[in-house]
């Protein structure tokens, strides 16, 4: 039997939102999808060293990954989404990662599609061409992207759901975590947050977690010029969710460009939610956070008039 | 009683002339130009604006406030692209947190459109024709084209001036003059003259002489208070500058270019890395092929377009053999710093230069 084609998915950036998309239908194909492991110091590191020191910390992270991919599967996985629909667009690091890859690994071999619906290239398309270099039948593929697309869009339903439930559970103090879901999720980034905020009985609320199409629309309500699609998703989770939760945690790396601007924002506008705004950097060390977090569910607990207990 | 209008806009080079005029003639209206960026422009900014927010962003809160201070009531933000594109909403809530009271328009347009322009401004002054808008429109372009022609020759001459000032005395009786016309036949006029008088300064200019190409982030680039007027050093070191990137290039000729400018970055890019990214990575490649001795790429700190191109760049630097030296400004940015880096970068070329001159090919 022919060994099948190993494609390796780094564990960065977009996985995180597209993930069951992308690695069904990678698996559909009849190909392997080969994902990096959970972020560690040794990810980083290597992440650091093939990246422009300005970089944003989760765009150095996913170099990491790719590092770590690239001599182990036939091709690395590296799209590029730059806008979901006319009147939006993605961050423009996201613009740019096949070439900055490329460009930092000579020679490495990129699997990739461009949705950027702004210049007329759509999701299906872009799926279909890609699924043609790793499977020649395009009546696999077309099914290969609608069973992929199906079981991303009952993923997320289900996730929606899960987080609903939790909502309305009103024993605990509920925190927002509002971040982008490469971060929210990173080992590094955003693990280390929400294992703290277990740790002090707090529910903690996701901002992925809730219908795009509601969040973007929910979003002009805050800012009406925002232009950045998945900042429009975490503003309108903000939105949607500021009447059932306590505080929201801003989280963002160092020096996120969208993030800067955001987040200032939102802190201007939303006023009667206890607001707390985490910045990540390379040399972050946890005691920090752990008081920052500690004393902001302090704040939070007075507030409602609950005493935390330890 | 009704307040007077007085529009106002952040700085950006010497473009404030024709935005002037164009305002003024488009609008009837007052024009209120922020005064010329110092120190207290760029701490104002910075103590008002977000931490690690772009430093473009810090100058234009400097700029308004400076302006609202002097009276201004109407404030414009151009935008497009990237984060600039979202400048103007955050511009506005922190300057009304300020206590300032004005009107904010955000002209937040992604392609270039003179006819949305037109039904925009027709919005604030209803007697506005289609004709004088377009005859105004020409005019300032024409007065773009000049300020633009007229800054190109000065930066590939003004390191070599036999006496000093020269240049400067020149391009100052210009803008001065510039800034009075309202003819479109004034503005060819004062060009003509101007860049005759200008070839006329004598020069003493090698003929091999270091040449080096500055590209990167429009606004460094242009405004030179915020790139601590670096192609002035260089000049004073008796390097020949050369850069793309101005007003008429963005508006006039860019956007119709913009696939032939991603063709002549090939094979470094294959897409659109965002704002002036591609320009960036396209002209380097241009610089290096015509034997430029080395490249200057300046950026404000975090700038991602750019920041998305440094590696590519870094790349066309091994691949062409051609020195790139980088800068990132910020508010904080050491003036000494930057002239120290400068200079052993001069002293690289020019050592670079004279070993290689015998073989060196003309
Ligand atoms: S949105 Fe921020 S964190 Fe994400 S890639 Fe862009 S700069 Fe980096
Ligand atoms: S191009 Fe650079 S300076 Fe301009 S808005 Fe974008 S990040 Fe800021």
């Amino acid at each position: 039997m022919k060994a099948k084609i190993r494609v390796g998915i780094p564990r960065g950036l977009l996985y995180y939102k597209h993930k069951v998309l992308w690695t069904n239908f990678i698996k559909e194909l009849g190909a392997d999808p080969i994902i990096s492991p959970e972020t560690n110091k040794e990810i980083l590191n290597n992440g650091i060293k093939h990246s422009i020191d300005e970089g944003c910390l989760s765009s150095k992270i996913y170099m990491g990954h790719v590092d770590w991919l690239r001599n182990r599967v036939d091709y690395v996985f590296v799209p590029r989404v730059a806008s979901y629909s006319k009147n939006d667009q993605t961050c423009v690091r996201l613009f740019a990662l096949p070439d900055i890859v490329e460009n930092t690994f000579y020679g490495i071999k990129l699997l990739k599609y461009n949705l950027d619906i702004q210049n007329g290239k759509t999701e299906k398309v872009e799926f279909l061409k890609l699924g043609l270099k790793l499977n020649k039948n395009i009546f696999t593929v077309i099914s290969a992207y609608k069973k992929a697309k199906i079981r991303q869009l009952e993923y997320e339903k289900g996730q929606e759901a899960r987080q609903i439930k939790l909502l309305e559970n009103v024993g605990k103090l509920k925190i927002l975590i509002a971040s982008h879901s490469y971060n929210t999720y990173d080992k590094l980034i955003g693990f280390p947050v929400k294992h703290y905020l277990e740790k002090l009985n707090t529910e903690v609320i996701y901002a992925d977690r809730v219908s795009k199409n509601n969040a973007i629309k929910a979003s002009c309500k805050i800012s009406k010029s925002l232009y950045w699609s998945h900042n429009q998703e975490i503003l309108g989770a903000v939105e949607l969710y500021k009447d059932k939760i306590d505080g929201i945690i801003l989280l963002t790396t160092f020096p996120c460009g969208p993030d800067s601007l955001v987040n200032d924002l939102c802190i201007r506008k939303i006023k009667n939610i206890p607001i707390a705004y985490i910045l990540i950097d390379e040399l972050q060390g946890e005691a920090g956070m752990h008081t920052r977090l500690e004393s902001f569910v302090d704040i939070i607990s007075a507030r409602k008039g609950v005493t935390r207990c330890r | 009683m009704q307040i007077e209008n007085k529009v106002t806009f952040p700085r950006l080079g010497n473009y404030h002339i024709p935005i002037s005029t164009f305002v003024e003639k488009t609008l009837n209206a007052k024009v209120c130009v922020s005064p010329a960026i110092t120190k207290r422009t760029i701490e104002l900014g910075t103590k008002h604006s977000p931490d690690f927010v772009c430093v473009p962003f810090k100058y234009n809160i400097g700029n308004y406030i400076e302006a609202l201070e002097n009276g201004a009531n109407i404030l414009i933000q151009a935008g497009g692209g990237c984060r600039f594109g979202y400048y103007g909403e955050v511009q506005e809530e922190i300057l009304k947190s300020l206590g300032y009271e004005f009107k904010f328009f955000n002209i937040n347009d992604r392609k270039f459109k003179p006819l949305r322009y037109y039904e925009l401004l027709k919005k604030i002054n209803s007697k506005l024709t289609f004709r004088k808008f377009m005859y105004y429109f020409y005019l300032i372009y024409k007065q773009i084209f000049a300020i633009d022609k007229i800054e190109d020759y000065i930066r590939k001459n003004i390191g070599f001036e036999i006496n000093k000032g020269d240049f400067e005395n020149v391009e100052k009786r210009f803008l001065v003059e510039l800034k009075k016309t309202e003819k479109i036949r004034d503005v060819n006029n004062i060009f003509t003259k101007y860049i005759t008088l200008l070839k006329k300064i004598p020069i003493n200019k090698p003929k091999n002489c270091l040449k080096v190409g500055i590209v990167g982030e429009l606004y460094v680039l242009i405004e030179p208070f915020s790139n601590y007027f670096i192609e002035k050093e260089m000049a004073s070191y008796g390097i020949e500058v050369q850069r793309y990137i101005n007003i008429s290039y963005l508006f006039f000729s860019r956007k119709h270019k913009k696939s032939r400018t991603l063709k002549l970055a090939k094979p470094y890019l294959q897409y659109d890395i965002g704002a002036d990214g591609v320009d960036s990575v396209a002209h380097s490649k241009e610089l290096a092929k015509k034997g430029f001795d080395g490249i200057i790429h300046i950026k404000p700190f975090g700038c991602m377009p750019e920041i998305n191109c440094m590696p590519i760049l870094q790349r066309l630097s091994q691949d062409y053999k051609i020195p790139i030296l980088y800068f990132s400004f910020d508010s904080q940015t050491s003036e000494t710093g930057v002239k120290t880096r400068l200079e052993a970068f001069y002293d690289m070329l020019s050592m670079r230069k004279n070993l290689n001159s015998p073989l060196a090919p003309l």
